[in-house]
């Protein structure tokens, strides 16, 4: 047993000071108030100053409270008795359920050896046309859904969930206001799925240093499941939330701000989790697909433009659908046409240059220019692409959907105007 | 050797008490108390109290734990066997790595960079009798498609005499093939294998000449507009999605150059997978070995420690200067050197260094123009030239060039390769600016430009005229529309749009466009610049729209065919015919 230190000499924000002696860096601390226990972590030493780290925060914290230290970093539990179970950012299980008794693991582990990395060659169906057919979401990807507040970014991430194909849905919650939690938890549990899909939920009343936990716990887990050899889909909302508890806590460690405020490391922060995915040769992988809300609907922002950096593409959520424009992923050359259909990439190609067409000729109509025959075919054509496969309940196989696209091309053009291949058209155009 | 004890600890800075003395810089190993050996470096000293960045995760570290000093500066080891490799940013082979800690990394772990056991077929050319200093050249063995020379090490201090030299045959890089006694009378044992501080820069050549032979990328927009020189330097600045990686990828493998260093410093691990799962399979289009055997891989992705990240950079170059020591040219490429310009404001701002513009510290433009200025074409002491070139990616914040990183480095580099969201958008790749990029070098190169074209620099410079120009109109015609423009000009938009879009623009992806020759690239700049000069004869501007638009079509379909082929002189002639009628 460790000795019990019952002094604490500083409390400033999240932070505590105190002295001990034989402390590591990272190493848990237990403070203990009359009715209250909270963990903390070890972030900097100065003789025998100790600075803890409160996660449960230091409201209420006592001069005289009683602070073990525990002798390990953060753990978390890892095993299958995780799944369908409900965490907070400090890993209490907050389903009501008994203390998984389960292995326990440190989080925040060392990064993967480039060299052992291979070129992902998988395609993960999600059965939503915008990302399957248009820019597919590829195992081992990260991807950032960039959206401004008002978008239904959950939906689209608990849908991804219900019917991505992967083995375990790890959900990491980050300031996640207690609706958005009770909806994820109610989809879940309603679509079936809930047996393998893990939640670690940092709500937004939780204390801000909980939420930086999140992530790591997600990842840790995630990691070794992928590591026995489970496809793992990591689901983050919301990224912009931990960056800002980033901020938060910088600040109240007196670290000098880079970019409006936020800490100089953001990059590598943010970094050291997306890196997390991976596809292991022979073995399980790790996807990631996280929301970033952009401040202000701009893209130079900190927070997205680090994320930009980091992440393999980006889908664009705006006004309800996937922007076909603006988001990119990255990989899909790996797979489109490859582990798809073969007519994936040249269909992708020319519905996504003809809808661009579209959105000119409704320019030239906003701008009260003449209307010509051509136009109207294609604000027929936009407002078919828009309804059978951009609206976001649209739900359908890869398959369906490029046959749905064959249909479509088929219904307002003639083969020559769609500049598809002649081989491809003999093949796929739909007979009248 | 200096010992100390950890005083205070922070992220990845520490604080410790010495006894002795220290060096500014050195290594130090900290003794964790899971007994792992946590290699960091000296990095300011005060007092009795030092600090140190520790190129490891610092969890575990206690007050009290003991640390060793060294004595010695970050160094790598250079000698046969670098090419190839696959190295971290402290030179640590990662596929070794890999077998000795599984698929993570594990702090803590050094495995030798050289490897001790290789064999290397070792041929004398320094005779006994003869006198010799650092940097004279031994002997050599064959390292790929090189004479790989071995050098009295760099570090010699004063003349000495060969006493003994090894018999042709296979060595190991520790074993002894030389031995020499200085002018002491002391005698000294010389390996195939030496060290070199990677701070600090490898002068040992005669002088430092002015770069004037171009270093030719097979991208046409560089080559003939914004071209960079045998041991020059250039950086391409772009936001994320505007196709950097892309465009280093090109480079990596079309360059003209012996040996190529990609430093991935900072950057994401899938991208360096790519290439290092690529190369061993694809062709040197120069020598028909493949990629992989003129290549290091220096990488040091975004997830692994960032004060190795810092190191990585100057790992790099200090390989470079290495084979240039060897009459060599040699190209790094450094993605990103915003990336390594954080690892120095995260590390100042431990330090609680007073911060200069968004947070970076005050020196960093010292230190992006100390490392630029390692680039350089010499001539050895023997009479031979070698160069190390340097082409930096840059990642502005929120694609904003006006940020530190990229004026610090706009001002000491040779040619800058701007980016932008407007061109990528457009989908006009590589999305290089050329209404805001430039290149001091096409003065200096004019000798040997003139091989290529004797009017070369000037006909390039009315080209880049023609691009304003058009840019220009386009702007006018943005207000006034088409209707406002008049034929004329109209004309020169065309002609100007025409330029770009066959010219320079480039497909990576088709295995013929991907890759230049400047042979080719003058003779097909040749032909675009017939057609800036002609008179058009439209009738009116939609005329003129589908004559530029078939010709666009046409050049594509000659720069997709290969050179000299059928296809090529089918569209030729097309071509031809155009001009004539």
């Amino acid at each position: 047993m460790r000795e019990i230190i019952t002094k604490i000499d500083e409390i400033t924000g999240n932070i505590a000071t105190l002295k001990a002696a034989g402390v590591g860096l990272g190493e848990l601390a237990l403070l203990q108030s009359p009715g209250r226990e909270t963990l903390g972590q070890v972030i900097s030493l100065n003789g025998d100053n100790v600075t803890v780290q409160v996660f449960g925060g230091t409201k209420g914290i006592s001069t005289n409270d009683k602070v073990r230290f525990l002798g390990h970093p953060m753990m978390v539990k890892y095993g299958n008795a995780l799944l369908g179970r409900i965490f907070n950012g400090s890993g209490v299980p907050i389903d009501g359920g008994p203390e998984p008794v389960e292995e326990e693991i440190p989080i925040g582990g060392p990064s993967f050896n480039p060299a052992n990395r291979v070129i992902p060659k998988q395609m993960i169906r999600t059965n939503i046309p915008m990302i399957d057919v248009f820019n597919s979401l590829v195992v081992s990807q990260k991807l950032p859904i960039f959206s401004i507040p008002g978008e239904p970014y959950n939906q689209l991430l608990a849908r991804v969930g219900m019917q991505a194909e992967a083995d375990i849905i790890v959900l990491g919650g980050m300031g996640l206001k207690f609706d958005d939690y009770t909806f994820f938890k109610r989809t879940f549990e309603e679509s079936g799925v809930m047996n393998r899909v893990i939640m670690f939920i940092h709500l937004a009343s939780d204390p801000v240093v909980e939420c930086l936990l999140v992530p790591d716990m997600a990842l840790a887990v995630a990691e070794r499941f992928a590591e026995s050899g489970k496809r793992v889909l990591v689901l983050l909302t919301d990224m912009t939330n931990f960056s800002d508890s980033l901020k938060e806590i910088s600040i109240s460690m007196e670290q000098i701000p880079s970019n409006r405020g936020y800490p100089g490391d953001l990059y590598s922060q943010l970094a050291a989790r997306y890196e997390k995915a991976v596809d292991i040769e022979g073995s399980g992988d790790i996807t990631i697909l996280a929301v970033t809300t952009m401040p202000g609907d701009d893209v130079t922002h900190p927070i997205p433009d680090n994320t930009g950096y980091i992440t393999e593409g980006q889908f664009y959520l705006r006004h309800g659908v996937i922007d076909p424009f603006g988001s990119l992923s990255r990989l899909k050359q790996n797979v489109v046409s490859k582990a798809t259909r073969r007519d994936h990439n040249d269909v992708m190609n020319t519905m996504i240059r003809l809808y661009s067409d579209c959105r000119e000729s409704r320019n030239k109509i906003a701008m009260g220019f003449k209307v010509s025959k051509w136009d109207e075919t294609l604000l027929a054509y936009g407002q078919d692409f828009e309804r059978e496969l951009m609206d976001l309940n649209v739900n359908m196989p890869i398959e369906v959907a490029l046959d749905r696209c064959w249909a479509i091309l088929a219904r307002h053009f003639e083969p020559v105007q769609t500049g598809l291949k002649d081989e491809l058209v003999k093949e796929f155009w739909p007979a009248q | 050797m200096g010992m100390g004890r950890v005083v205070a600890a922070y992220g990845n800075m520490v604080t410790v008490a010495f006894e002795g003395s220290v060096r500014q810089n050195e290594v130090a190993y900290i003794l964790a108390a899971d007994g792992s050996r946590l290699k960091s470096e000296v990095i300011r000293v005060r007092g009795e109290r030092c600090n140190v960045q520790v190129f490891e995760d610092t969890r575990d570290i206690q007050v009290g734990d003991q640390v060793e000093f060294t004595g010695n500066l970050l160094v790598v080891e250079l000698g046969p066997g670098l090419l190839t490799q696959i190295y971290d940013g402290l030179q640590n082979p990662l596929p070794k790595l890999s077998q000795a800690t599984g698929l993570f990394l594990k702090r803590g772990i050094y495995i030798d960079p050289l490897d001790r056991e290789a064999k290397w077929d070792f041929t004398p050319t320094a005779k006994v009798g003869a006198w010799i200093e650092a940097g004279d050249i031994l002997g050599w063995v064959p390292e790929g498609k090189f004479q790989h020379q071995i050098f009295v090490p760099f570090d010699f201090i004063g003349r000495a005499e060969i006493v003994k030299m090894a018999e042709k045959g296979f060595y190991t890089v520790a074993d002894t093939v030389a031995e020499v006694k200085d002018e002491d009378g002391k005698l000294h044992k010389l390996t195939m294998m030496q060290v070199w501080p990677i701070k600090i820069p490898l002068k040992l050549y005669q002088e430092r000449l002015l770069p004037d032979q171009p270093l030719v990328t097979g991208c046409r927009v560089i080559d003939s507009f914004f071209p960079v020189a045998k041991g020059g330097t250039a950086c391409i600045p772009g936001p994320f999605g505007s196709g950097k990686t892309v465009l280093q990828q090109q480079i990596s493998r079309y360059a003209e150059v012996d040996v190529i260093i990609v430093a991935a410093c900072g950057e994401r691990a899938g991208e360096v997978v790519e290439t290092l799962r690529e190369f061993p399979h694809l062709e040197d289009p120069y020598t028909g070995g493949t990629l992989m055997d003129r290549t290091i891989i220096i990488c040091n992705t975004s997830s692994m420690p960032v004060a190795a990240r810092e190191a990585s950079i100057y790992t790099a170059i200090t390989l470079g200067e290495y084979y240039r020591q060897m009459g060599l040219n040699v190209l790094i490429l450094a993605d990103s050197t915003s990336r390594w310009a954080q690892a120095l404001r995260e590390m100042s701002g431990r330090l609680e260094e007073i911060p200069g513009e968004e947070a970076f510290p005050a020196y960093l433009q010292s230190r992006i123009a100390e490392f630029y200025e390692r680039a350089g074409f010499v001539r050895l002491k023997d009479g031979r030239t070698g160069s190390v070139s340097v082409i930096g990616t840059v990642s502005p914040a929120g694609g904003n060039f006006e940020e530190p990183v990229t004026q610090g480095t706009l001002a000491v580099v040779g040619a800058f390769l701007g980016l932008t969201w407007a061109r990528s958008n457009a989908r006009r790749f590589p999305a290089i600016d050329p209404l805001i990029s430039w290149s001091k070098y096409p003065e200096q190169m004019k000798e040997s430009l003139a091989k290529v074209d004797p009017h070369w620099v000037e006909i390039i410079r009315a080209a880049q005229k023609f691009i304003h120009q058009g840019s220009e109109i386009k702007k006018r015609m943005d207000v006034v529309g088409e209707e406002g423009t008049s034929i004329g000009d109209f004309l020169i938009y065309l002609k100007a749009e025409f330029l770009d879009s066959v010219y320079l623009q480039q497909n990576a992806f088709d295995a013929v466009d991907a890759y230049n020759t400047m042979e080719r690239q003058a003779y097909s700049f040749r032909m675009v610049e017939k057609i800036l000069k002609k008179d058009i004869a439209a009738k009116d501007k939609d005329d003129a729209r589908d004559i530029f638009f078939r010709l666009t079509a046409l050049f594509k379909n000659w720069n997709a065919s290969a050179w000299q082929g059928d296809e090529f002189k089918r569209f030729e002639s097309q071509i031809n015919d155009f001009l004539r009628g």
